[in-house]
């Protein structure tokens, strides 16, 4: 068993090696580049590109035409959101609607639109994560030009009811923009059903390579865009910039992965998940974050009390986990998604996120359970907090000294 | 298989196998996100910073004045488009003979309220500098002056541009895409020139596609394109690419290091491939200015450049006939219309741009087959006639 | 973030764990911090008649340079008369430590649960 065991899969994946493989030509001898017309090394590498748009569309249950290539999932947060609020600003108005627990890509986005002169509302979630459909129809007003919701939230892996919210939103007429970069080859996804205007996906969490990602961008009803890179006109237009020929075919090559196996996948990573649930739950004052009937097989949030995050993760370096999503946890703020689900700032700082994927074997998750009970249980001899939790104190009731 | 002879280096370059050997850890068992704290993280941050260093190091810059992107098209829009949202809308001075990345961009400004000075090149390619003088009456506040050009391979006098710019307290960016493993970059001297940004790009330079960078004079405040988790110290948000990044980063190296002994190579293998396309009675374009070693564009009269490149493919040689993200476009170069090339003649243009793994051979029999061709359009040409 | 061996060490072997019955005569006690502040500290001195102290405990809810400072000081307060006690710095506690600038309020806090438990102790014998 390889230490320290990786535990991160929402941070990132490994490159399947299957995928690695399909790469590997396309960065040696099929090296062209995609926009050569002239002759067959770019003929050679712009059919490995369309063949990889087949690839991604068909997971998600789109067309081809309607995958544009990005670099990655922040890049097509911000196409999409930038993009259709500022074409539609004119004709539909200049409110956008997000909610608390999005990814920064999503939140630092609509914070721009703000200071562009967009107003934007920033909705709560229920205390499970999960979005209350009535507090979204609320929030709807005459000038709301677009909505965006994540699929499935990064922290605490809960699928928010994307396919309800899709509804209210073309009854609307709004724009509605889905994140999906967690969601792909987690839970299905289907297109021509779900009624999603844009939809953001990477590789890099389904086994692909970093450094690519698509935005969808439906054709019927026909979804507009400003374009943010300008250039050579790729893209159709709407990304401008050469092709990463090789990290679009692993793209394609994951998704198609993803396509083939996730059912059988995500019975087995459930089944890990629930092991490590079980092996954890006899611990006192241990509380999952986020509903877990509405949540991806992968993702397993807990808060051990009385424990502070940083020695957490430091008595625990055995496990690469992340307190906080990967993006912040540069920095010691309590994770904003947890507060939004009305954890307070010690249950917030005390949190880990475990997320399982397709290497994790039932060995690991049995060391990382051994480990947390044992280390968890030498922490909170440390913590003065479990004392006077163990004496029935209330902490809510304490008179801090300020420092 | 039979693999035709590349000679679109311009287009794109193969990856040099000591990058792939640098990238392959990074597409296999490391794999860890750079903002994650555990050791998976922490290793690629690692990577992350040396390949900043190389790349800094091969241009002579500061590792805190590289923000990678992911590709040119994406830094030179950052850098115009940035650089434009923290200032009022001025003027904005070009060559017209930029990229299509830069040209778009600054259209896009253009709606903004910004006024373009469109600085124009003489008949071999280099930027007039009375145009250019002209141009700084109008106070621009950003300038973009490519350091070569894609299709010429004419190599323009940034710094004498950057140091007549001073004055009007303008940020001057080059496009320095083509120049890197060409042209000996040095950013301090650019800098202390008056150059405040570069942008180079892997891929060009026998690195991988989608990774790039914008080389930044700190002093210049620029907007993020992309918003979000804040890498880049804020100026380009989302996951690093770390396997290109670090690819870059060796490919840098390489290219600074291969420099002085490529470009006698490349420049002897242009002199005989020029020597035998004017022998059959071709013309090359912007002789007459300093040029990429690499690099030769030329036309024979009455000869379509589409027409030419097609039968030169059949014949093995890989070839364009502009500049690749604009091949799929029927109409003539921007750039030759700018050098004021007859439209008959600028129709028939074709570029090879040579690389390190060519050979002699390869351009004799480059020669042979393009005098076949030629022979065989102007047979055609005759009996049209 | 990367640590120090000699915080390693206090964290990996934190040294006085441990309570003291807080009623007790000889017994000074101070907490420092909050809980939503991300560190508490709990400090006991257990002093003699001759106002040496000659016990110390402590309890931390923290990262691990908090868990640092508290064990260190436990080690360094002993012995020391209540007053020399005080004069220990939270500059001298970084040092032996090495803490990176970010950790420095680690040991200010530590500093403060010297004069917490100080104080509390001079409290009880009406100084």
């Amino acid at each position: 068993m390889k230490l320290p065991i990786y535990l991160d899969y929402s941070a990132t994946t490994p490159v399947d090696p299957r995928v690695a493989e399909k790469m590997i030509p396309y960065l040696c001898e099929h090296f062209g580049n995609p926009a050569s017309r002239s002759h067959s090394f770019g003929w050679v590498a712009d059919a490995a590109v369309e063949e990889a748009r087949e690839q991604v569309a068909a997971l998600v249950g789109a067309d081809p035409k309607e995958i544009v290539w990005t670099s990655g999932a922040t890049e097509s947060n911000n196409l999409a959101i930038k993009g259709a609020a500022n074409f539609y600003a004119g004709t539909k108005g200049k409110h956008i609607i997000t909610v608390k627990t999005e990814h920064k890509a999503v939140l630092d986005t609509v914070r721009e639109m703000e200071r562009q002169g967009f107003e934007a509302t920033y909705l709560d979630v229920k205390e499970d994560g999960l979005l209350d459909l009535e507090v979204f129809k609320a929030a709807i007003r005459p000038d709301t030009v677009l909505a965006s919701v994540m699929f499935v939230n990064n922290e605490v892996g809960v699928i928010q009811p994307i396919a309800e919210l899709g509804e209210i939103c073309r009854e609307k007429g709004i724009i509605f923009h889905v994140d999906a970069a967690q969601a792909t080859g987690k839970v299905e996804i289907d297109l021509s059903k779900l009624k999603v205007d844009l939809m953001s996906f990477c590789a890099h969490k389904t086994y692909g390579p970093k450094g690519i990602g698509a935005l969808y961008v439906r054709r019927k009803p026909r979804i507009r865009l400003e374009a943010q890179m300008h250039g050579g006109g790729h893209e159709r237009g709407f990304r401008s910039g050469t092709l990463p020929t090789h990290q679009i075919v692993g793209m394609g090559e994951c998704f198609r992965l993803a396509k083939e196996e996730m059912a059988e996948e995500n019975i087995r990573i459930a089944a890990l998940r629930d092991r490590l649930l079980n092996g954890l739950k006899e611990m006192e004052a241990t509380f999952v974050n986020g509903d877990l009937e509405h949540r991806v097989a992968h993702n397993l949030n807990i808060s051990f009390a009385y424990v502070e995050g940083e020695s957490m993760i430091m008595a625990i370096k055995d496990l690469a986990v992340s307190s906080g999503s990967a993006c912040t946890s540069a920095s010691l703020e309590p994770s904003y998604v947890l507060r939004a689900l009305g954890r307070d700032d010690e249950l917030a700082h005390s949190s880990i996120r475990f997320s399982i994927g397709r290497f994790t074997t039932e060995e690991e998750i049995d060391y990382a359970i051994k480990l947390l009970n044992v280390k968890v249980g030498k922490l909170r001899e440390l913590s003065p907090l479990w004392d006077m939790y163990k004496e029935g104190i209330d902490l809510s009731t304490v008179q801090w000294a300020a420092h | 298989m039979f693999q035709p002879v590349y000679l679109d280096h311009n287009a794109t370059t193969p990856l040099d196998p000591a990058v792939l050997a640098a990238m392959m850890p990074w597409l296999e068992n490391q794999f860890g996100n750079a903002s994650s704290r555990h050791e998976y993280g922490r290793a690629a941050r690692r990577a992350i910073d040396e390949a900043r260093q190389q790349v800094a190091t091969a241009v002579n810059a500061h590792p805190t004045e590289v923000v990678f992107t992911s590709g040119g098209s994406e830094a030179n829009n950052l850098f115009l488009k940035g650089a434009a949202a923290s200032l009022k809308p001025s003027g904005i001075a070009l060559s017209v003979i930029e990229h299509p990345c830069i040209l778009k961009p600054a259209a896009q400004l253009a709606r903004q309220g910004w006024q373009i000075q469109s600085v124009t090149v003489d008949g071999a390619g280099s930027v007039d500098f009375s145009s250019f003088t002209d141009a700084l009456a109008y106070k621009p506040q950003l300038f973009s002056f490519m350091m070569a050009n894609n299709e010429t391979g004419v190599i323009q006098d940034v710094a004498k541009l950057a140091s007549a710019a001073r004055a009007t307290g303008g940020w001057f960016h080059s496009d320095a895409v083509q120049a890197l493993g060409k042209l000996a970059i040095n950013f301090r001297a650019l800098n202390a020139a008056g150059v405040h940004a570069l942008t180079l790009s892997a891929h060009k330079a026998y690195g991988p596609k989608g990774a790039a960078a914008l080389i930044l004079d700190k002093r210049v405040e620029l907007q993020p394109l992309i918003a979000g988790g804040g890498h880049e110290r804020g100026l380009r948000s989302g996951t690093e690419n770390v396997a290109a990044i670090v690819g870059f980063g060796v490919a840098a190296e390489l290219a600074a290091k291969r420099l002085a002994e490529q470009t006698e190579q490349l420049a002897k293998w242009r002199e005989s491939l020029e020597c035998g396309i004017v022998a059959l009675g071709g013309q090359v374009f912007g002789t007459d200015a300093p040029r990429l070693a690499n690099t030769s564009y030329f036309a024979f009269a009455d000869i379509d450049g589409e027409t030419l490149v097609g039968k030169l493919d059949r014949a093995g040689f890989a070839v364009a006939s502009g500049a690749a993200c604009s091949s799929a476009n029927p109409e003539a170069s921007h750039v030759l219309r700018a050098m004021s090339v007859p439209s008959e003649m600028a129709r028939g243009a074709v570029r090879v741009s040579l690389g390190r793994a060519n050979s002699q051979s390869q351009i004799d029999e480059f020669i042979n087959a393009l005098q076949a061709t030629i022979k065989n359009l102007q047979g055609l040409t005759a009996i049209a006639a | 973030m990367s640590y120090s061996v000699k915080v390693i060490d206090h964290y990996e072997n934190p040294r006085n764990v441990g309570t003291f019955a807080k009623e007790d005569d000889g017994v000074g006690t101070g907490m420092v911090g909050a809980p939503a502040c991300g560190d508490v500290m709990k400090l006991q001195i257990k002093v003699n008649k001759a106002g040496v102290i000659e016990d110390a405990k402590f309890k931390t809810y923290g990262c691990g340079s908090a868990i640092a400072s508290s064990s260190l000081v436990t080690e360094w307060v002993k012995g020391k008369t209540v007053d020399q006690a005080l004069a220990i710095k939270n500059t001298e506690i970084a040092e032996e430590l090495a803490l990176p600038p970010v950790k420095i309020h680690c040991s200010i806090l530590a500093e403060d649960a010297i004069k917490a438990a100080v104080a509390d102790y001079k409290k009880k014998h009406g100084e």
